[in-house]
This record gives structure tokens, C-alpha cells and sequence, in this order.
């Protein structure tokens, strides 16, 4: 780019090829995108279509007809094995599994990554390794001894129960995320404070909370969607009453009466997906600042 | 008066590598202590140990005739500034200033008049309403100070603050610092690895390297006669000669012989000094050899040397010439004749160069 401008004059002929690069790359990537949007459209496309338009149409064909009927059957009359109230309970279930597992993974996390990063004690090195190491355990391996705890605890089958687990099972991320971000912050402001006479909470709250928008926009947005998308613990520890959105989804796909409905499946699993989606919109700008972001200067 | 710092048989270890050994030092009400010494030598470290930010493996630290020991930072009566000056970047000036007086429980008027006086002081009345990120260096270091000189402190500590600052601004901020000190009569204690603010803020300077206090004393001792080689060579800019050089007893005085590149060794007499061995290292300061005939007194010698190179600096011409297989460097008037290539005679004065034992490195006179 620069060398364009320092060098204005340049022989037309490199100019041209020039330009056919740029558009060969420009269309190359336009196909990608597209390639990469097609499902989106053929969600979206066919959740606004009768029945009988998505039998006799085209896959990608634009509806003739828009109608929302399959999004208000997705969301309040759909059949959920022998419940046909459609997505919305399910969704507020998620609703609540989310928001207080959210908030408390990154509570939890940002006092851990605090504590790991400016207050070096003997094995903090060490725990900080655990913790990282339970980043990487599948959950797979946690099912069976997570849902004896559970039940010891009392906690199998219900919302608290399902917290519990994604609070448990984000610590790890949310402990990384703050811990990284609080390394970059000089131990100075540490013993500065402490030599103006503030406590440990006092230096946590006065000091490294404000510091810290970008990194818990980072750590709600990612704890968010993994909680939010989760399916397997979803599926593992709930009882009727009690399954997340996702859970429900399946459901709904998998208990069809005759035909399939492509549309309500489609109005579906748009409805499922749509906070994620918002998250991002809101937020995304923040999660790549937040990714990116260094040192604080003071 | 009793000592408002007393430091005994400080020592410091991370696990098996000894930081601090055997650190004893004392500073009376109103001193200005400069710790200085190259990277490494554990200044910083000591600075902490004072401020109560890293725990001692031994010995003991009074503050104010109170034994302070265990004591935590902020029940310690001190104040400090830092290198990277340490501000609550999400904080205003204002409340980075009122902070310690907030936490502390200070009342709101208080606070107020006291950030009032300290702005006034450092006439950073101006930037009292914006966040550090928005501040120059030199305001950030002011913002600094203020931090510290409102809080009325026992005993105020400086970790290198004029470090991050460019070389005019450093210059001007010194002078501040000792003004400041001269005003308040406040006691303080002050980190450097520059020899030349060591010098000229402190009442008392302590030389450290590699964990040992190498001398100790005010900054006319510690120039004047240097304990070992170390002190001598780190102190002063250019720095001290260091000459190797035979040494004879000849009458009252000493016979004083160097080599001199490919001619005659240079001599000279000494006649105050006596008693030293027959190996030497002549220490003599880049200002204490003049061109002959511009410096006189008792104990000037002169003696021809070949000039290998003039520098001229402005105020003072430098010229390096060759004495016993070093670099020696000389300290002349800015119109001198002085030619790279020709003979020169050179003043040495006598009564003002130390002698080392090229074995120890001690001070032999």
C-alpha cells in the first residue's frame, strides 16, 4: 500500500495487473463469503415458506408467499415429544441457566486471574496450570462424575444443578482470560496502591475492576455462546421442565407427526440461535478490542 | 538525633541466590540518602524492603525509632514514587492524588484542601480533572509527586522516577526534587543508576554492587576518595583514571613510576604519600591534569606525555593519551594547543589522587 503512494508513476501495464489481482481477490473472497452465508439464506428463506411452497419450490428459491406462521408455531405450539407449547419455555430456561452462570464464571474468574497475576503466591503457577489443564478436558469425561455430584448435592435435574456445572466448567476459560489480560498490568500499580494503604479487595475493586470492560466483554460474549450452545450437559442433566433451548430444538426436529415441517424447524433453530447472534452484534467490535488489547499505560 | 532510618544487618535472599548482604545504613531527619549503582546491584530491591513491598530474610528496619520490620506498607508512615509512575489509569488526577487520604478515611474537606495546596505546589492545578492516558511524561511525574507530598509522609522513597523522562526535562525535574527537598525538609530516599543525580541531590550517597554497600558517605567523600576501584570508576563522568604504576620509597614520599607507550616511563614524586606497595593503581581524576603552567600548588607534577587524541567539549577539552597500557583521560582548558600526535607537558596534582592495591581493589591512602 505504501509503495503506491510513494511511487506515483508507474508503468500502465504493471497498473492493470495490478487492479485484475485486486479484482480476482475481491471475487475470490465474495465466493467464499457466499459459500459461507448459502445456509443462512436457505434458514432463512425456507422458515418463511408454507409447507406446500417448500414441497413444490426450489431449495433456493425466494419465498412467493412470506409467512410467519412457522416462526409462531416454533415458538409457542411446536411439539417437544407429547409437550407441544413450541420453543418459548425452553428458551426462558436457557434464559436462566445463562445469565447467573455468565455472571458468576466471570465474577469468579476475574478474582482468580487477579489473584494469579498480581499476587504471586507459592503454586500459583501451579493451580494456574490446573486450571488451564481443565480447559482441555472434554466433557465427556465429566458427565458421569458431574451427575453423581449433582445428585449428591441435590442438584440433579434442575436449573440450579445446570448452572453449577457451566459456572464450574468456565472458571477455567474466564480464570485465563483475566489472568492474561492482568499479567500485561505493571506490579507497580500494585505496591502503589498498597503503599496509599488499599487492602487486597480494595486494589481489586478501586483499581483493576474499572481496567477491565474490555476483558469481560471477552469473557461474557465467549462464556455466553458456550453456555448458551451447549447441548451436551443440557441433555445430561435436565428432566422434563428443566432442558435448555437447545435440548428442546432437538426435540422438536426429532418428534414430527407425519410430514416434516422444514419451516418450523428453520423458524427453529433461527429462534436458538438469535442471542448469540445479538451478542455479537452488540459486542463483537468489543471481542476483537478485548482480544487484542496490551499493556495499559498509566 | 536519633536516626529516622535505621537499617541493620538487612539481608535478602530469593531462594538461594542472596539479593542483600549485610546491609547497614542510617539516615538522620532531613537526609537526602541516594542509593546508586549499576543494574543489578539490588537498590531497587532495598528500596522495596524499606517500603515494606518485599519481606527481608534478616535483620531489622527502623522507621522513626519504631521497629518496622513486619510491619505492612501502608502502616509504615511512607510515601513513593515509581519508576513507571504507577497512576490509577481509570482514575482523574484528582482522585489519583486523594486516593491514599480516601482509603485511609480521610473526610472530604480534608481531601480537598490538601489536594489543593499539593496542586498548587506542583502547579498541576490545570490537569487536576483528566486521566493519566492524557498526561505528558513530565505531567504524569508531577501527578506522581503529588501522590506522595500530599500524604505528609515520615519518610518519602524514590525508584528511579526520572528514568522515563528525556534528557532535558530529567535536568529540570532534578533540580525540582532538591528544591522540593530544601522546602519541605522532608527526609528521603532515592534509587538511581546516574551517577550524576546521585551526586547532586544527595546529603548522603550509598554505592551498592552486587548486593554489598561498597561506601558510604556524602557525595565530596564518595568523589574525593573513593573506598575501592569500583566506587571510583563508577562515580564521576569521564570517569577516574585508573593507572597501573610502580611505587618506591624515596625519602619523605613515594617515587610514582608509569609507563609511557613506547618511551620513558613517566615519574613522578609523591610526597605526601607513604607506605605503599611496590604494585599500585593511581587513581586521578580527568580535572586534576592540567596543561603545565595552568595549575600550581603543592603536590603538582608535570611530566610530557604524547597526546592520542583532543576532544573538545565546549567549556573543557578532553585529551586521551596512553599511560601504563590505560587510556588515561585529561580534563584541559577549552583553547588549549594541544595537537593528537605532538607531546604535551601535563600538571598532575598529587595531593588529590587516591591509591588502589591492584589485588583488592581497596583504597590504599
Amino acid at each position: 500500500m505504501t509503495d503506491a503512494t510513494l511511487v506515483p508513476a508507474r508503468a500502465p501495464a504493471q497498473n492493470w495487473s495490478r487492479i485484475a489481482l485486486r479484482w480476482l481477490l475481491f471475487t475470490l473472497l465474495g465466493l467464499f463469503a457466499l459459500f459461507y452465508l448459502m445456509p443462512l439464506f436457505v434458514m432463512i428463506t425456507t422458515s418463511l415458506k408454507s409447507l406446500e411452497e417448500i414441497r413444490t419450490g426450489s431449495l433456493i428459491a425466494f419465498p412467493r408467499e412470506v409467512t410467519f406462521d412457522a416462526w409462531r408455531t416454533a415458538w409457542s405450539e411446536a411439539c417437544t415429544g407429547i409437550q407441544c407449547e413450541g420453543l418459548r419455555p425452553f428458551f426462558w430456561n436457557s434464559v436462566v441457566i445463562a445469565v447467573p452462570a455468565v455472571a458468576i464464571s466471570t465474577m469468579l474468574g476475574a478474582a482468580n486471574g487477579y489473584v494469579i497475576a498480581q499476587w504471586r503466591f507459592k503454586g500459583a503457577n501451579l493451580i494456574f496450570s490446573l486450571m488451564l489443564f481443565g480447559c482441555f478436558i472434554p466433557f465427556q469425561v465429566v458427565l458421569l462424575p458431574m451427575a453423581r455430584m449433582l445428585g449428591l448435592m441435590g442438584l440433579a435435574g434442575s436449573i440450579p444443578g445446570l448452572i453449577f456445572v457451566h459456572v464450574i466448567y468456565g472458571i477455567g476459560f474466564t480464570t485465563l482470560f483475566f489472568r492474561n489480560f492482568y499479567v500485561t498490568i505493571p506490579q507497580d500499580l500494585v505496591k502503589a496502591a498498597k503503599v496509599d494503604g488499599a487492602g487486597f479487595f480494595r486494589i481489586f475493586w478501586s483499581i483493576f475492576l474499572p481496567l477491565s470492560l474490555p476483558i469481560i466483554v471477552v469473557t461474557v460474549i465467549w462464556q455466553f455462546t458456550q453456555i448458551w450452545n451447549d447441548f451436551l450437559f443440557g441433555v445430561s442433566f435436565s428432566q422434563a421442565g428443566t432442558q435448555p433451548v437447545t435440548v428442546a430444538l432437538n426435540n422438536i426436529v426429532n418428534s414430527t407427526t407425519g410430514v416434516k415441517e422444514y419451516n418450523v424447524d428453520m423458524a427453529a433453530a433461527i429462534i436458538a440461535a438469535l442471542p448469540t447472534l445479538l451478542v455479537y452484534a452488540v459486542a463483537g467490535k468489543y471481542f476483537i478490542r478485548g482480544l487484542t488489547a496490551g499493556s495499559v499505560k498509566g | 538525633m536519633a536516626p529516622i532510618l535505621d537499617i541493620t544487618n538487612l539481608r535478602k535472599n530469593y531462594g538461594a541466590t542472596e539479593i542483600l548482604k549485610d546491609i547497614n545504613v542510617s539516615i538522620e531527619p532531613g537526609d537526602f540518602l541516594v542509593l546508586v549503582g549499576p543494574s543489578g546491584c539490588g537498590k531497587s530491591t532495598l528500596l522495596n524492603c524499606i517500603a515494606g513491598l518485599e519481606p527481608i530474610s534478616g535483620g531489622r528496619i527502623e522507621i522513626g525509632g519504631r521497629d518496622m520490620t513486619q510491619v505492612s506498607p501502608k502502616d509504615r508512615d511512607i510515601a513513593m514514587v515509581f519508576q513507571s509512575y504507577a497512576l490509577y489509569p481509570t482514575m482523574t488526577v484528582a482522585r489519583n492524588i486523594t486516593f491514599g487520604m480516601k482509603v485511609r478515611g480521610a473526610d472530604a474537606a480534608t481531601q480537598a484542601r490538601k489536594l489543593k495546596e499539593v496542586a498548587a505546589q506542583l502547579q498541576i492545578e490545570a490537569l487536576l480533572d483528566r486521566r493519566p492516558g492524557q498526561l505528558s511524561g513530565g505531567q504524569r511525574q508531577r501527578v506522581a509527586m503529588g501522590r506522595a507530598l500530599v500524604r505528609d509522609p515520615k519518610l518519602f522513597l524514590f525508584d528511579e522516577p526520572l528514568s522515563n523522562l528525556d534528557a532535558k526535562l530529567r535536568v529540570e525535574m532534578r533540580t525540582e526534587i532538591k528544591k522540593l527537598h530544601h522546602n519541605l525538609g522532608a527526609t528521603m530516599v532515592y534509587v538511581t543508576h546516574d551517577q550524576i543525580e546521585a551526586m547532586t541531590l544527595a546529603t548522603k550517597i550509598v554505592v551498592m554492587k552486587g548486593g554489598v554497600v561498597q561506601q558510604i558517605g556524602t557525595p565530596a567523600e564518595i568523589y574525593n576518595k573513593p573506598a575501592n576501584l569500583f566506587v571510583a570508576d563508577f562515580m564521576g563522568s569521564p570517569a577516574m583514571n585508573l593507572i597501573p604504576a610502580r611505587a618506591q620509597p624515596n625519602g619523605q614520599g613515594t617515587r610514582i613510576e608509569m609507563d609511557c607507550g613506547g618511551s620513558a616511563p613517566i615519574v613522578l614524586k609523591d610526597s605526601r604519600a607513604t607506605g605503599l606497595p611496590q604494585d599500585v593503581i593511581l587513581g586521578v581524576r580527568p580535572e586534576d591534569i592540567a596543561e603545565a603552567g595552568f595549575r600550581a600548588g603543592e603536590g603538582v607534577q608535570e611530566a610530557a606525555c604524547l597526546i592520542d587524541m583532543v576532544e573538545p567539549a565546549g567549556a573543557d577539552t578532553y585529551v586521551v593519551s596512553q599511560l601504563g597500557g590505560k587510556q588515561v583521560t585529561a580534563r584541559l582548558h577549552a583553547e588549549t594547543r594541544a595537537q593528537p600526535g605532538q607531546m604535551l607537558d601535563l600538571a598532575f596534582d598529587l595531593s588529590k589522587v587516591s591509591y588502589f592495591s591492584p589485588a583488592t581493589g581497596e583504597r590504599l591512602n
